[in-house]
């Protein structure tokens, strides 16, 4: 059941170039959330018939709910320039998230952004032998690396300039890994968020080596409560919206 | 204490703010964020006989103060409907009554849809002016004539409060209300979402994957109270407005050009508290200006 709460501004900071933390003082959502959903926000600054945006979680702990962001367009933009103590309405938790452990070594997948749910993942995953691959283009892209090792995280990373890290994919460091994992008949599960691209791309990995892939997609949205049908995205089952029954899809399930 | 229960064509609702159809689900999706206890009936999204896949993606493009979409009227079909959307949604909201909106390709699967509601929902809207899809709704709603056999032959399916939604694109609003009168309709409720549309020009080409949608939201507000008012004067037949309701004014003024009820629409995308804010507001105003039921509005300009 969503509800809409009224937040506040508690901490809202540069998290890169382009890129933002808001941290918001809500504790009945960050209470309710569990890591893959996501959080429909009314951005103040926006005229009052503006939609609202969608936003995944990077955290959500003692009364607070993270939310990591790149400024992309005019609903960014005017998020950018709120200030902390601003009041902001939340409407959460929504949609189907990421399952809540893992059998297999977690093999976490994100590039720029699309680390955001991963954090919250990890965290309450609490799984010690969790990998984090992440990539993007340069290493300025590399977000919140530092959040991911304090929580025991391995992480590996490529970016294609070769700024930071493997130079290349993501799927460089990723297909290394699975190859030694698949050499031990070690199991493992996928979870991904980032660029279609990379979706597909970990999407194909997971099904052709028979383990479970979680795969978080990114669509515009209208309602973000399955109301309006707006946020398509086709599966095995037809169109199905991926406010509702994702925004975390099984791999085997989507249709590209 | 204003008095709030409105009668629509014989549909009882307790509150006079209802919601949209296509804006709300099937009803019990906003369970939680809207306040249900001040809801006068829901409009469930439309269904036809089949399930229905709707358009392609994108389906939706923001406007200054408005929507275009073009979903498509994606939907389960009346057997689903029926067996699962219809039981959970009363356990949801057992105290606000279900109008159910249907379209179809033919005259024979609109009444036939209508006969299958029965009386598992408390009234039906027939739509007969959605722009979104070739095949059902729009064609008729576009010649009186038409418009008069389907609405007959949904009217002998059904014993249940019929409601039409209308198109707002017409020279004039009188030949289709009149059609719907001698049909047999018990209200009309208007307008549906205006034909638009909206061009990328970086990429030269429609953002809507089905070239062109319907406009709703704040922007066609003023389209609709002219049109609610043109209706009222031919009419007798009793009015669910809708059409950019964003504050108990919008809603105020439906009342004031001829609307017996009002339904909130694409406003609760962004704010699902419209709902509560709008109902609150009217009994508000009918309080500061003396009016005992929020019945005594309707048509009541000077």
């Amino acid at each position: 059941m969503a509800i809409n709460e009224k937040t506040v501004i508690a901490a809202h900071d540069d998290a890169g170039p382009g890129y933002r933390f808001l941290v918001l003082d809500a504790p009945q959502l960050a209470s309710a959330l569990t890591p893959g959903q996501f959080v429909h926000v009314r951005v103040p600054g926006l005229e009052p018939t503006a939609l609202r945006r969608p936003f995944s979680v990077f955290d959500a702990d003692d009364g607070k709910v993270t939310v990591l962001y790149k400024v992309v367009g005019r609903g960014t933009a005017a998020l950018a320039s709120a200030r902390v103590g601003d009041e902001v309405e939340v409407l959460g938790p929504l949609g189907h998230g990421f399952p809540s452990s893992s059998k297999g070594v977690p093999l976490l997948v994100g590039g720029g952004y699309g680390v955001a749910p991963l954090h919250f993942l990890a965290k309450r995953l609490k799984d010690p032998r969790t990998i984090l691959f992440v990539g993007g283009r340069t290493k300025d892209d590399l977000l919140a690396l530092d959040r991911f090792e304090a929580l025991g995280v391995d992480v590996r990373v490529a970016t294609n300039d070769g700024s930071a890290g493997e130079k290349g994919f993501v799927t460089g460091p990723l297909d290394a890994a699975l190859d030694e994992l698949r050499g031990r008949g070690e199991a493992f599960e996928l979870f991904t968020c980032g660029p279609d691209g990379l979706l597909k791309a970990v999407s194909d990995r997971a099904i052709a080596a028979k383990m479970p892939g979680w795969i978080s997609m990114d669509r515009h949205m209208v309602c973000g409560v399955g109301a309006c049908y707006a946020c398509i995205q086709k599966t095995v089952r037809g169109n199905s919206r991926c406010c509702v029954e994702g925004p975390v899809f099984k791999a085997e399930d989507l249709v590209w | 204490m204003v008095n709030m229960e409105v009668n629509l064509g014989g549909l009882k609702m307790r509150s006079p703010v209802a919601t949209a159809s296509g804006t709300f689900g099937y009803g019990f999706e906003y369970v939680g964020a809207v306040d249900y206890s001040k809801l006068g009936a829901v409009t469930a999204k439309g269904i036809r006989l089949d399930p229905w896949p709707g358009n392609p993606m994108p389906r939706h493009a923001e406007v200054p103060g408005g929507l275009v979409n073009a979903i498509g009227l994606q939907g389960t079909g009346v057997e689903h409907f029926l067996k699962y959307t219809v039981p959970w949604y009363r356990k949801q909201a057992p105290d606000v009554p279900m109008i159910a909106n249907i379209w179809g390709g033919s005259v024979e699967e609109y009444a036939e849809v209508a006969a299958r509601m029965g009386d598992a929902v408390d009234a039906i809207e027939m739509n007969v002016s959605c722009p979104n899809v070739k095949a059902g709704g729009h064609t008729f709603g576009q010649d009186p004539k038409v418009l008069h056999e389907v609405v007959s032959s949904v009217r002998t399916a059904t014993k249940q409060p019929l409601l039409v939604k209308l198109a707002p694109n017409v020279p004039s609003i009188a030949p289709y209300v009149k059609a719907c009168e001698d049909a047999g309709a018990d209200a009309l409720s208007l307008i549906n979402t205006i034909p638009a549309m909206v061009i990328d020009i970086e990429n030269r080409r429609p953002v809507l994957a089905n070239r062109t949608g319907g406009l709703s939201g704040r922007c066609v507000h003023p389209a609709a109270v002219k049109l609610v008012y043109d209706a009222h004067n031919v009419t007798k037949l009793p009015i669910l407005a809708m059409g950019g309701i964003y504050e108990a004014k919008d809603a105020i003024e439906f009342f004031l050009a001829g609307a017996t009820a009002v339904a909130v629409g694409t406003a609760t995308f962004t704010d699902p508290g419209v709902v509560a804010k709008v109902y609150d507001g009217i009994a508000g105003y009918c309080e500061r200006h003396g009016f005992a039921a929020v019945s005594q509005l309707t048509g009541a300009l000077v």
